[in-house]
């Protein structure tokens, strides 16, 4: 069976877009094929991608696809002949099944007999399908932004199409797409060859053909060639290793069609700015890999991809180019540098009235002034807890924190905003942990981050971040759906992390309630933040959803224990006992709830005198003991001591379902029973809900 | 370190640009002069804001000297100016291989591809002031952003159709490239062609970055700007009733509404926007005005283009 192949010839697609594209391509390739009935069930398939090109290789597609006898029903016979003749719609059914009236045969039905018409339908041939149905497909894929080209606009696609190869073996599948029909030409590398268009063979010589012009289709080929030339260009210096950066690898791998890799110099005098400007630089704005020595500590080179092999003609020419560039851009970091240091941050908080937070929430000299109080309050709280905490320090961080956002060198690398204020804030003397609180302030900026080292800066963070959802709500702008263009949902997970992972004596509700919402903001958010904390839960801490459920059931204040009991619950899930006690709980609350539903409320008390059978008695005085025996280990969050504990009632608990029957005619007997029942659940459910746990399967 | 480029061989600035015009022209681009007006950017000449808009092929070529006030440096920053030059090719619609053509116009002044690592880079372009926007790239030559490529979508808040492709070109930084200098003030403008003497950007046009920063930052009257801004706004937003009532309401004939001044209130409104940008220089525009006084000038500009558009549909042979 002939392989498939299709290339999509395109001006430079952006590179954010590419991996994604690729995928795309390929699935809707594949599912057109399968539904198609030419491929079959584990097929192997390839695709590939290059700034200028996506690809995608199939192996063994039928080139015809399977004759199709089906049998179709039509009229009832009453209606389909009047009198021995046939009528219009006897008629019509059979030209609509393509045969004369005469070849029309009669089935029985429970309804009565019926005309029936047998069709074969004709199976296309693979290029058919291919032609006819690909083109929708690939007309189909998202782009995160597009474009019109053609005049008329009779598409949308990333960039211009300029060519379409598509071969089903050696055979040209002539399918159009933007005003292209697909031939079997191709073009390579822009520069590294002829730029003349030439003949791919068959799709199994499609990748060597392009390897032979200079391009290296393959994606994960071309990301290894990155990656070992820039471990080979660092060993030229001593002790060096390039700066480990997966997000810059993926970048500059959908840069490039022949990948290269170029080690360039810096003065080591650019060394005296802070490293956090010079990698930014570097990586953000030139895609530069930083180099540094064994002790980490940034060495004055850098490396940059190619997309051009390198000769000993060119390299010193393009080696020139991307040193002179860094040197202006270092130059000018210098400049800001040294210009922001003359005006001191304190001196800065004026200036904060001119620059605006949001329209309606004003200024940022209005926000900080907000979050100091905010900040203030928090801190308090804590305090009043025995933390250990330096207020006057939050008190100094919330005023200056924003005041980089009126510095040249911020306004230039905005996505170091908070690292340039606590470089300032270091460098013009204030105390360390305020320069600290001001650097760490935007931690966590996602999931992968740390929270802010000191208690300091988790306050700031926390004030910051609770001010500006809790304003948003209350102006109405609250995330909806997949819209959330003030990224409240971020911030809030950052207030969830540094709840649950800093030693702050600090509630959700402490951290709610500072912000002082109306009532129905109040609730919006408590909602808002349970969302958060079922995501934090399940996609930062990996717990299962049944887990997450009966955790927060008990509740989410204290976030801490939150997920101290959801890693304890998760733990001992794996035990046969847990299970079994977590099944029997959910029978006990079946029970209560039945029994409440009938109008059987269990009394609170359980009346040892009416405890009748020796199992019921025993459930009472172990259940009693592990009750009181889980309240001294919960204060010692010793919950997996506690879990231990209720695992091992088992054997009361069976031995308890066993051989009593809860719901006897004796009223007296069947409410102090529910009231054991009753009393058990609820004294053993302070860790979780374990009636959430799913146990079958 | 010793250059290994053969700064001798390397296009002088004037040379630079005759050689990009004459690339052009040679490819059947209408050569243009600057427009004459105070604007911050090729884009808003109206060969360019207002010329891809309708139906009507256009191939233009011009230098445009772009100023922007609060870019200044007083002539201290070796990179940074007040008025650059731009480079600016319109191709409506544009050639299949655009970009093949454009890295044809990078050989005819002096590069060698082969010499240099060159990629196009995603970069989109937006002047939400003109209700505009395209995507497209900006060309990377060795790391130096050298070119901005874009493919129009929109003007003036109206889709367009053909669309524009529009390639500019950052003379300055180009001439800084070839010449390989730290600064742009050393760029050799011109050299004599009998005694070989040079003159430099700095000797050309140093004073001028001097005085425009100084004027820009401390000396425009604040109080002179907003009432200028006031009066080039009153004076458009008067030619917009007339156009009401020309293209709509009176049943004037062809000539008429040929004639009706379209260009004048771009002027007018191109008067505001650089107003507004002295203005900001200046930090006289407060964070409550400034959303406010953008949507005044964005008001004046995307009008002017509706008119155009709407003359150009009137008047479809002229």
């Amino acid at each position: 069976m002939p392989d498939f192949l299709l290339e999509i010839g395109l001006e430079e697609v952006p590179a954010r877009m590419l991996a994604s594209a690729q995928a795309e391509l390929l699935r809707r390739a594949l599912a057109v094929l399968a539904r198609e009935q030419l491929i079959s069930a584990e097929p192997t398939a390839h695709s590939y991608s290059t700034p200028r090109r996506l690809a995608v290789l199939i192996r063994d597609v039928l080139t015809q696809q399977p004759d199709i006898t089906e049998e179709t029903t039509g009229p009832a016979i009453k209606i389909a002949f009047k009198e021995g003749v046939a009528t219009p719609a006897a008629e019509a059914f059979a030209r609509k099944s393509g045969v004369a009236v005469a070849e029309l045969k009669t089935i029985s039905t429970p309804k009565g007999d019926y005309l029936a018409a047998t069709t074969l339908k004709r199976g296309r041939t693979a290029a058919e399908v291919l032609a006819a149905e690909l083109p929708k497909e690939i007309a189909a894929i998202y782009w995160a932004k597009n474009m019109y080209w053609r005049a008329g606009k009779p598409e949308r696609f990333v960039r211009p199409v300029l060519w379409l190869a598509c071969l089903l073996g050696e055979e040209v599948v002539p399918l159009t797409f933007a005003g292209k029909t697909a031939g079997r030409a191709t073009y390579g590398h822009r520069v590294l060859s002829s730029g003349e268009p030439f003949e791919i063979v068959n799709p199994d010589s499609y990748l060597a053909q392009l390897e032979g012009e200079y391009v290296l289709a393959d994606v994960e080929l071309r990301r290894q060639k990155i990656r070992k030339a820039l471990d080979h260009v660092t060993r030229t210096i001593p002790r060096a290793r390039w700066r480990e950066d997966e997000a810059l690898v993926d970048a500059v791998t959908h840069l490039s069609e022949w990948p290269d890799v170029l080690l360039g110099n810096f003065e080591p005098a650019y060394l005296e700015l802070p490293q956090e400007v010079l990698v930014t630089v570097m990586r953000d704005h030139q895609k530069y890999f930083a180099v540094e020595d064994a002790n980490g500590k940034l060495a004055p080179h850098f490396l940059t991809v190619t997309n051009i092999a390198l000769t000993d003609e060119n390299a010193p020419i393009i080696r020139q180019g991307n040193e002179r560039v860094l040197r202006a851009r270092f130059n000018d970091a210098r400049f800001f540098w040294e210009f922001d240091q003359r005006t001191l941050l304190t001196d800065r908080v004026k200036l904060l009235e001119h620059v605006t937070f949001q329209k309606d929430l004003g200024s940022y000299a209005e926000k900080s002034e907000r979050v100091r109080t905010l900040a203030g309050v928090l801190a308090a709280i804590s305090i009043s807890r025995d933390a250990l905490l330096d207020a006057p320090a939050i008190e100094a961080a919330a005023i200056l924190a924003k005041t980089d956002l009126t510095t040249e060198l911020v306004k230039e690398f905005t996505e170091l905003q908070g690292i340039i204020g606590g470089l300032y804030a270091r460098s013009q003397g204030l105390p360390a942990n305020v320069a600290e609180a001001i650097y760490d302030q935007y931690l966590p900026a996602s999931a992968g981050d740390a929270i802010p080292r000191s208690a300091e800066g988790c306050i700031l963070g926390l004030a910051d971040r609770i001010d500006t959802i809790a304003n948003m709500f209350a102006l109405g702008m609250e995330p909806t759906g997949s819209k959330d263009p003030f990224a409240l949902r971020r911030a809030a997970n950052a207030i969830v992390k540094i709840l649950a992972e800093s030693a702050l004596p600090l509630s959700l509700t402490d951290v709610l309630t500072a912000s002082a919402p109306t009532p129905e903001v109040s609730t919006k958010l408590h909602t808002f933040f349970s969302e958060r904390i079922d995501f934090y839960l399940r996609e930062a801490r990996g717990q299962a959803y049944d887990v997450v459920k009966a955790v927060t059931a008990i509740g989410t204040d204290d976030l801490r224990d939150l997920v101290a009991r959801a890693e304890a619950v998760t733990a001992a899930r794996g035990s046969e006992d847990f299970l079994a006690v977590s099944a029997a709980f959910k029978r006990m609350k079946n029970i209560l709830t039945q029994a409440r539903a009938k109008g059987d409320t269990p009394p609170s008390i359980v009346d040892h005198d009416l405890l009748l059978d020796p199992a019921e008695k025993l459930l009472a005085i172990t259940a009693s003991a592990a009750a009181s025996a889980i309240e001294e280990l919960q204060s010692e969050r010793n919950y997996s001591e506690a879990l231990r504990v209720i695992a091992a009632l088992r054997p009361s608990i069976d031995d308890f379902f066993d051989k009593v029957m809860v719901m006897v005619p004796e009223d007296d007997i069947r409410a102090n029973r529910l009231a054991l029942l009753n009393r058990t659940l609820e004294d053993l459910s302070r860790i979780a809900d374990f009636s959430e746990i799913v146990t079958a399967g | 370190m010793p250059s290994v480029v053969e700064k001798k061989k390397s296009l002088t600035f004037q040379e630079l640009l005759f050689t990009l015009q004459r690339f052009w022209a040679e490819h059947g681009c209408v050569l243009q002069q600057p427009y004459d007006l105070e604007i911050g950017a090729g884009t808003m000449s109206p060969d360019t804001f207002l010329r891809v808009l309708g139906p009507k092929p256009i191939s233009i070529a011009y230098a445009q000297p772009s100023r922007r006030p609060a870019d200044g440096r007083y002539g201290e920053n070796p990179n940074r100016l007040f008025r650059h030059t731009q480079l600016q090719v319109i191709l409506k619609p544009p050639p299949e291989r655009v970009q093949e053509l454009y890295l044809e116009s990078l050989v005819a002044i002096g590069i060698d591809l082969a010499q240099h690592d060159i990629k196009f880079e995603e970069d989109n372009w937006e002047w939400p002031v003109g209700g505009a926007w395209g995507v497209g790239w900006q060309v990377m030559l060795d790391g130096q952003e050298i070119t901005q490529f874009t493919y129009f979508q929109q003007c003036g808040g109206m889709d367009l159709d053909p669309i524009s492709g529009e390639i500019t070109y950052g003379l300055e930084r180009i001439a800084q490239f070839l010449q390989d200098l730290d600064s742009i003030y050393d760029i050799v403008w011109s050299r004599d062609p009998v005694t070989g003497r040079e003159l430099t950007y700095g000797q050309v046009r140093l004073h001028e970055e001097q005085q425009f920063s100084a004027y820009s930052f401390d000396y425009a009257d604040v109080p002179s700007l907003w009432k200028h801004l006031e009066l080039y706004e009153a004076e458009c937003l008067a030619l917009f009733a007339r156009a009401k009532q020309v293209l709509v309401e009176e049943n004037t004939d062809t000539l008429q509404v040929l004639r009706f001044p379209t260009l004048g209130a771009y002027e007018l409104a191109l008067k505001c926007s650089h107003t507004f940008n002295l203005l900001d220089a200046r930090g006289a525009i407060s964070v409550t005005e400034r959303v406010g006084v953008m949507a005044r000038i964005r008001n004046l500009i995307v009008g002017v283009a509706k008119i155009y558009a709407e003359q150009g549909r009137l008047t479809p042979a002229a």
